[in-house]
């Protein structure tokens, strides 16, 4: 069972649809016990920093999430990846989760903002799991970007400066981009992130 | 950088895929769901649902469409025809649409464009403006299937839209749909200069040099078509090898 962290934002209906598609069974919760039975864990989100922060801690997420990423595999997406950085700008300044170091900010770029569309990636990290993706499109809907260490940036996609799109530590992943949108290449992503075993 | 996409459109009746009639391959040839899953696994970067039910219960069956889409269907996709309330659109998105298109209704009501957007997000707006050029030297926004005339300045309508929070327009040349003899380069280039936000050309592709044409010489982000893909004169692969000979940036699928 994978467990789609629920806290009130954002539709996840593609992102359960995708697990299913790929044969998983998810399951949307924001009960501890249930997270704690899953194998995987997804941070999904589309909405505001500041909003969802405040809706995890209303929720009594913050501990629940930082003791399970200690024991299973977990992916953050879209707003679920900002939110596993140290501090959030949108909506006024915020404690992430700081389950990796860095800070989430307004992506500094000439070009007009939301950056949406099909953008390849750049594998940046000798990443065997992700390399075979290189010059891959992967589908993008986002106004703000993470700042964090090159030693977590995976991969990156070119709009106006190299955007972090795939950050790695360990079995901790993030997706800036929406893997359940990005056609087969998002649903093999999803695969690599699925293939990662829990700690026994 | 982002790049160039392709969208094929599907005009839905009654639940039913009209002008496709080619797709020898697929079981029901006239199945919207079935078509879109083709499309997505082919090299769409996107699909269009036009809906043009006449009746209460044809427009219906979109939502159970929408529906059964998003379960196998991994590429954004945008509905759109009869869309004329929040709770319409509420109801597209939350059976998985990841876009809606309004047409006449943001053309009656402007009002709707700021209301939806501040509601969903601005990526979820398409404001789709059907355009003709008029003797008076300007494009004009048509409604009713772009038979009639509203007076309507198509370039300034699609920067008031912008300016309301439309994500993004979808532009249809009423001189040039139907036609095949390529998007309409001049409207194509009106619009683009006029807004920021991504303009989709649709109307006029009879040929992948077409497709290459609109990227080339216009700012356009998207092109759209029906008829050249489904009744199988060209695939999507074969107009997007077309625009990356002609240094399109394409998605590689």
């Amino acid at each position: 069972m994978i467990g789609i962290v629920d806290y009130g934002m954002g539709n996840v209906a593609s992102l359960s649809n995708a697990l299913r598609f790929l044969g998983y069974e998810p399951v949307v919760t924001d009960q501890s016990d249930v997270l704690g039975r899953a194998s995987h864990i997804i941070l999904p989100g589309v909405g505001s920093f500041k909003a969802a922060v405040d809706e995890m801690d209303q929720r009594g997420l913050r501990s629940v999430l930082k003791a399970l990423v200690q024991e299973k595999p977990l992916l953050g997406i879209c707003l679920g990846m900002q939110l596993l950085f140290t501090t959030g700008t949108e909506g006024g300044i915020s404690k992430g989760l700081d389950i990796l170091p860095g800070t989430v900010e307004k992506l500094p770029t000439h070009l007009c903002l939301p950056h949406i569309g099909w953008n390849p990636l750049d594998v940046v990290q000798d990443d065997a799991a992700f390399r075979p993706f290189q010059g891959k499109a992967v589908y993008f809907v986002h106004s703000y970007g993470v700042n964090t260490n090159a030693e977590y940036i995976v991969a990156t996609a070119e709009y106006g400066l190299p955007v972090p799109a795939i950050v790695r530590k360990g079995k901790v992943f993030g997706m800036q981009f929406h893997p359940e949108k990005s056609g087969p290449v998002g649903l093999a992503m999803l695969k690599i992130f699925l293939g990662n075993e829990a700690k026994a | 950088m982002i790049t160039k996409r392709i969208i094929p459109c599907l005009d839905v009746k009654d639940g039913k895929v009209v002008k496709g009639t080619h797709f020898v391959s697929l079981r029901d040839m006239g199945d919207p769901v079935a078509l879109a899953k083709y499309y997505s696994e082919n090299g769409a970067d996107e699909l269009i649902f036009l809906d043009i039910s006449a009746t209460n219960e044809g427009r219906r069956t979109i939502v159970d469409i929408v529906q059964e889409t998003a379960k196998n269907v991994f590429v954004p996709f945008t509905v759109g025809g009869g869309v004329r309330t929040i709770d319409d659109m509420t109801r597209l998105l939350q059976a998985g649409a990841d876009k809606v298109g309004v047409n006449s209704a943001a053309v009656e009501q402007p009002e709707l464009i700021r209301e939806a957007s501040l509601r969903f997000g601005s990526q979820c707006i398409v404001i789709a403006i059907d355009a003709k050029w008029m003797p008076d030297g300007s494009w004009h926004v048509m409604v009713h299937g772009g038979k009639k005339d509203t007076g309507m300045n198509a370039v300034e309508w699609a920067k008031t839209a912008e300016r309301l929070g439309a994500g993004e327009i979808l532009l249809t040349s009423v001189d040039t749909d139907g036609v095949k003899t390529g998007f309409d380069l001049p409207l194509s280039k009106a619009v683009t200069d006029a807004v920021a936000i991504p303009v989709i050309a649709s109307g006029g592709a009879g040929a992948p040099e077409h497709f290459a044409e609109v990227f080339t010489e216009t700012d356009v982000s998207a092109a759209l078509a029906a008829s050249i893909f489904h009744e199988k004169t060209f695939t999507i692969e074969q107009v997007k090898k077309v625009c990356r000979q002609q240094g399109v940036m394409i998605r590689e699928s």
